[in-house]
């Protein structure tokens, strides 16, 4: 029970307190660059929410057993190869995102139709290479880290919403001419970021973690 | 010459990667609470661009078309754990400040942009050129909106530079805004991260056109 607790915590954590892309700045080019309209914004979003529980559940194996495995007896490394994780960890999202391209492809054409186009621009996207880094940093079990990745890509999901509705607020504005196109969505998305700041401490309350 | 000149400094304001390309937009919210991490990410960046265009201009005639983008990501990877490990053995308070968004320089879409944009189309001396200007321009906008953030965030400019410059001492900072006054402690955090750059964005795009519509002038009155 306790454990589902603090996994319930970390969920609601990564989704409304440390949300990737309002409080900790991951994943911002597709924040601003697909957030126009809805469809693109919940399809964007779902793929990264999938293809970041994916690249979590291949990551966390591989940095436990391959690159920094302990020693069950002594509890020593057996050997570090913690230097490679950078370029092992992006490989292997890169490789991840193209074989899932040619799965959906030719199993499920209908979610590759739906997802398709977003897939190959998430290769780039920090916050894939970000939840699978901080996962091993922040050292959660694989259960855990495979929750938070899923928290983080609904926490994404909801701040791409938001936003695209905030959005077609915006475009309707007249702001003076040099704020025109970016600047006045990013001074927009600074009130939605205000907003989220209060959620802090919620998830503390609720679950008292 | 002049050329190269422009290649160098086409970076700075006019292709300023930041504020006119648009990229590589994360690690400029993120790591610019303080001016003096903004020059450490800055420099970190600016050595791995250098670095990769160089690499990828003299293979550009090997690399297969095909496989260019993961073959661009691995030399990116190469070259940004290089930087993760001279950061962590020489400035470790950096490491500390930067966290998670040294290994993502890898995913950086500057260093990438530049790859596919500018370093597999020329030659090496104008791609290392291309690299050094266009991180001279993501140091200065990272280093003015950190000064931004932290002046009216805390009311100090530079602290934590002794990370970078060992010679000064400890706890080095510059008071600019006397500490009876509250700093506007938002700055600092995430909205003002948007705000700010929002901000400056603005002015970037205020400051090219007008010099544009003045030539447009010019031109009809000649």
């Amino acid at each position: 029970m306790d454990s589902i607790l603090s996994l319930a915590s970390i969920f609601f954590t990564m989704i409304l307190v440390d949300n990737y892309v309002l409080v900790k700045f991951l994943g911002i080019c597709p924040f601003l660059g697909v957030s126009k309209k809805l469809d693109s914004a919940v399809g964007m979003s779902l793929a990264v929410t999938f293809v970041m529980v994916m690249a979590t559940a291949a990551t966390w194996p591989i940095q436990t057993f391959l690159l920094t495995p302990v020693d069950a007896v002594t509890g020593e490394l057996k050997w570090d190869l913690g230097y490679l994780q950078t370029i092992v960890f992006i490989l292997i999202i890169a490789v991840l995102v193209q074989l899932l391209e040619n799965i959906l492809k030719k199993f499920i054409p209908a979610l590759y139709k739906a997802l398709g186009v977003y897939l190959p621009l998430i290769t780039t996207n920090c916050t894939i290479l970000g939840v699978t880094i901080l996962n091993i940093d922040n050292g959660y079990s694989f259960i855990e880290s495979i929750v938070c990745a899923a928290g983080a890509g609904i926490g994404f999901l909801v701040a791409m919403v938001l936003f695209s509705g905030v959005r077609r607020r915006v475009e309707m504005a007249m702001p003076p001419k040099c704020f025109e196109g970016l600047p006045i969505t990013l001074v927009s998305a600074a009130m939605v970021a205000m907003s989220f700041m209060g959620f802090g401490g919620i998830v503390q309350s609720i679950f008292g973690v | 010459m002049s050329k190269n000149l422009s290649i160098l400094t086409n970076g700075i304001l006019k292709e300023n990667p930041v504020l006119r390309l648009v990229l590589g937009t994360c690690p400029t919210l993120a790591v610019t609470t303080m001016a003096s991490n903004g020059i450490g990410m800055g420099l970190a960046a600016t050595f791995v661009l250098l670095c990769s265009n160089v690499v990828i201009s003299a293979l550009r005639n090997i690399i297969p078309n095909q496989v260019r983008i993961p073959a661009y990501i691995t030399v990116i990877a190469g070259f940004v754990s290089v930087v993760q490990m001279l950061v962590k053995a020489f400035v470790p308070a950096l490491d500390a400040s930067l966290g998670v968004f040294l290994p993502l320089i890898v995913v950086n879409c500057i260093i990438l942009g530049r790859a596919e944009m500018f370093a597999s189309k020329h030659g090496i001396f104008a791609s290392a050129l291309d690299g050094i200007g266009m991180g001279i321009g993501f140091t200065l906008t990272l280093t003015v909106m950190g000064t931004i953030r932290e002046i009216l965030g805390a009311g100090t400019w530079m602290s934590g530079l002794e990370g970078l410059l060992p010679f000064l001492p400890d706890g080095f900072k510059i008071q600019v805004i006397p500490t009876s006054i509250d700093p506007f402690s938002i700055m600092t955090s995430a909205p003002g991260g948007f705000f700010v750059f929002g901000v400056l964005m603005a002015a970037a795009t205020w400051l090219t056109t007008p010099k544009a519509k003045k030539e447009v002038k010019e031109g009809g009155e000649a």
